[in-house]
């Protein structure tokens, strides 16, 4: 400190690029800190959206159903379109009619529930089975996943020509080359797989096999679908294989319902459509027929409760809050419980209300109704201490003016000041509302978990909502699960994010007229 | 000292044509909590002229002001004893409606604050809640009168519509007494009502006070010297929370009887 220190110039010098080196490193802090925000929130969207986007696509089974044998029970439609589902099925596989194995790999294609829908078109139209009508069933989740994931990888290659075809003993058989070379080169490529064990389906005259060996310069095949080709020699058919990306015995999917596949989409019987059925059913025990739609309305309903209750109560509230009432130790005291309330875990809400509604109150469980009063409560605080920020925020000149034109206080308060904090409040209402939507663990509490299968239709019908939803379907077992929940997760978000924009939108118009 | 303002009170009616008492304050005392503010005011303001208040920040010529009117009511904490006379009645009394006070006594406050409403929705608001016209062409001539007597109507005729923010600050300040007008006070209550604006947006206020005063009683706080003399008959100086001289303008500002006033004035202290 006491040695001769440089100029006071280069003193000042040195400080200002310390100032300038500090003032760069803060903005990288800040510039990493928003990076590492983003990076997260992309990532976790787009893992979200890509195992989603499967979901809202499903492969249909086409069958054109000709007067079904319907029973005039209606418990026993289902039963009776299965039947008549089935009948179509075997139709279009003649040459398995007798083979009970292969029937049951058939009708594994699709579900038994897969015929609801049309039951519900048939009970609503007595006259729907007057004419053959083409329907549309629900492909097994299984198969469906099958189609949508594995099915790409098929490679298909040319093996040769046919000679002779015998069968050895029921239901395999035997082909010869056609050609000199005794399938020879087809032997080098399947030695070559890199898997030793694949499946191989060979085609051969529209006819499906699965290749058992090649021995003899004749391959072996065990046949699965299609019509059979006349045993005898067949003077050079193209023979052609498919080679599966896995091992029968480790998928969900046989290799004979992958043949069934390939001859239903090559005659246009299977096709791929946007998967309706995620917003117009409700929940279901099977991944390929459940849908959104009770949660989605039950969710509505909720809201619905949500909005009437909290957010009048809340700008009440804090109307009077802030603008009538006199500074006192017992407002003090609410204002510290609001602040207090707003933090407390919501699963406490949850408690609250199956105590004071289910029990005390005697409303039924599961409903929109208290799911809705609960999650009031919940956002009541949130309503309340933005409301109160929106009217700090209305410049006190603006009440003055109005007291000094000779308004009364509350005039000047609904006339001015209110209509001025309008769109501070409705943001806090509607983040408040957003917040609302997206809550689940109180909902549980008061039993809003149920197995839903038909859509509410009032706030006092059974219901759940969307996130709890998630909840159910991520515990799923079938694979199939997983992209519904996706689909699910990205439904909720969309509408938590129209709900955020409209919120800022409204800001915005509002601002720009001040 | 407090009588001050009674002695002074043989002021000169040269040319004036200044009207009666309007305003008699007794005894005033305004407390924020514990601190007070101003301390044994007693002072009579007459009609049809211009009152100056001027004094250095923070010495309750503001406080003062919004006793007449009431307006101190809003705050919380503030206490106004003392006897305000208004036309004979007591308007200090708790009994007095301040709703009622206020639709005979307009504000002008120091920034200019327009509702974020039309200029006309301005205007025809202090009507419309006190209920003046009875049919929107009675309230549309009420509009037109107010905005020409704050010789507004010419620049704002064609877009009654606009937001009354959008206008300039002066003509803000301008729309801002339109709006007080409109109601029909019998006083005007401006507080620093040009310290927002610039000195032509000034010089436009201060010729429409002077028109003005020929129908009412304008009570005027300044902290421009300048702009006391120009427009006010009498002047009140306060400092500390009292009333230290009160009397014709042009004897306070040529021949003031204390040598605080001298002293402030001369702009040897505030």
């Amino acid at each position: 400190m006491t040695e001769p220190g440089p100029s006071p110039e280069a003193f000042a010098e040195r400080r200002l690029k310390r100032r300038h080196a500090a003032e760069r490193r803060f903005k990288l802090y800040g510039q990493l800190a928003i990076g590492i925000a983003i990076g997260f929130l992309a990532i976790l969207l787009f893992s979200i959206a890509s195992k989603s986007v499967s979901a809202f696509s499903r492969h249909m089974l086409v069958l054109t159903i000709d007067q079904p044998d319907l029973s005039t029970r209606s418990d026993l439609a289902v039963t009776d379109l299965n039947l008549a589902v089935r009948d179509e099925l075997v139709e279009a596989f003649p040459e398995i009619a007798n083979d009970r194995t292969a029937r049951i790999d058939l009708f594994g294609l699709t579900t038994r529930l897969a015929v609801l829908p049309l039951t519900k078109s048939a009970a609503e139209d007595p006259d729907l089975f007057q004419a053959p009508i083409e329907a549309r069933f629900a492909v097994s989740d299984d198969l469906d996943l099958y189609l949508k994931n594995e099915f790409r990888t098929h490679r298909t290659v040319e093996v040769g020509r046919a000679g002779r075809l015998s069968d050895t003993r029921s239901g395999t058989f035997r082909v010869t080359d056609a050609g000199p070379d005794g399938f020879e080169t087809f032997q080098r490529f399947v030695d070559d797989q890199s898997e030793p064990r694949t499946d191989i389906l060979i085609s051969l005259e529209g006819a499906w096999f699965e290749l058992g060996a090649i021995s003899g310069a004749a391959l072996e095949l065990e046949h699965l679908a299609g019509t059979l080709p006349p045993l005898g020699e067949l003077g050079g058919a193209q023979i052609d294989a498919v080679v599966l990306p896995s091992v029968g015995e480790n998928r969900k999917v046989s290799n004979r319902q992958i043949a069934y596949t390939m001859l239903l989409k090559q005659r246009g019987m299977i096709e791929k459509r946007f998967n309706q059925t995620l917003f117009t059913n409700s929940d279901s025990t099977y991944p390929e027929l459940a849908g959104t739609a009770a949660a989605l309305i039950g969710s509505l309903f909720t809201m619905l409760i949500t909005a009437l209750f909290a957010i009048p109560v809340g700008i009440f509230a804090a109307v009077y809050l802030e603008e009538f009432a006199k500074k006192s130790i017992i407002t003090n005291i609410i204002e510290v419980n609001i602040n207090n309330l707003a933090a407390v875990p919501s699963i406490i809400f949850g408690l609250l209300g199956a105590a004071v509604f289910l029990n005390t109150l005697g409303l039924p469980r599961s409903v929109p109704l208290v799911g809705g009063l609960v999650l009031g409560l919940l956002v009541l605080p949130t309503i309340i201490i933005a409301s109160r920020a929106a009217l700090q925020s209305v410049p006190p000149s603006v009440r003055d003016a109005a007291l000094g034109l000779g308004a009364s206080h509350s005039q000047a308060v609904f006339h001015h000041v209110l209509p001025l904090a309008a769109p501070g409040i409705l943001t806090g209402a509607i983040i408040a509302m957003a917040r609302a939507l997206g809550e689940t663990a109180p909902l549980l509490l008061i039993g809003m978990v149920a197995f839903i299968s038909e859509v509410p239709r009032a706030p006092n019908d059974e219901a759940t909502v969307l996130p709890v939803l998630i909840y159910k379907w991520f515990s799923g077992a079938e694979r199939a699960w997983e992209p519904m929940t996706a689909a699910v997760i990205i439904i909720l978000l969309t509408i938590l994010v129209a709900m955020n924009l409209v919120a800022v939108l409204l800001r915005r118009r509002f601002e720009r007229r001040l | 000292m407090a009588d001050t303002s009674t002695s002074s009170s043989g002021f000169s009616p040269a040319g004036f044509g200044i009207g009666g008492a309007k305003i008699e304050c007794r005894g005033i005392n305004v407390r924020y909590h514990d601190k007070v503010a101003i301390e044994d005011i007693s002072i009579k303001i007459q009609d049809k002229s211009v009152t100056a208040l001027i004094g250095p920040s923070g010495c309750g010529k503001s406080t003062f002001l919004r006793c007449l009117n009431r307006m101190n009511d809003t705050i919380e904490g503030a206490v106004v004893d003392g006897e305000i006379i208004m036309d004979g009645e007591n308007i200090n009394s708790p009994d007095l409606d301040p709703v009622t006070l206020r639709s005979k006594v307009g504000m002008v406050f120091q920034k200019p604050n327009p509702f974020p409403k039309s200029v006309y929705d301005n205007i025809a608001y202090g009507p419309r809640i006190h209920g003046l016209a009875g049919s929107k062409a009675e309230l549309d001539q009420i509009v037109e009168v107010s905005l020409q007597k704050a010789g507004l109507w010419d620049e704002v005729k064609d877009r009654l519509s606009a937001i009354g923010t959008s206008l300039s600050g002066g003509q803000q300040q301008r729309l801002c007494i339109a709006r007080a007008i409109a109601i029909s006070p019998e006083i005007i209550l401006m507080d620093e009502p040009c310290s927002a604006l610039d000195p032509i947006a000034t010089a436009r206020i201060e010729e429409l006070i002077d028109d003005l005063r020929l129908r009412y009683c304008i009570i005027i706080v300044t902290h421009s010297m300048q702009q006391a003399a120009r427009v006010s008959q009498r002047t009140a100086f306060f400092n500390m929370g009292e009333l230290v001289e009160f009397g014709d303008t042009e004897m306070i500002f040529t021949n003031p009887a204390q040598q605080r006033t001298q002293d402030y004035i001369t702009g040897r202290f505030g």
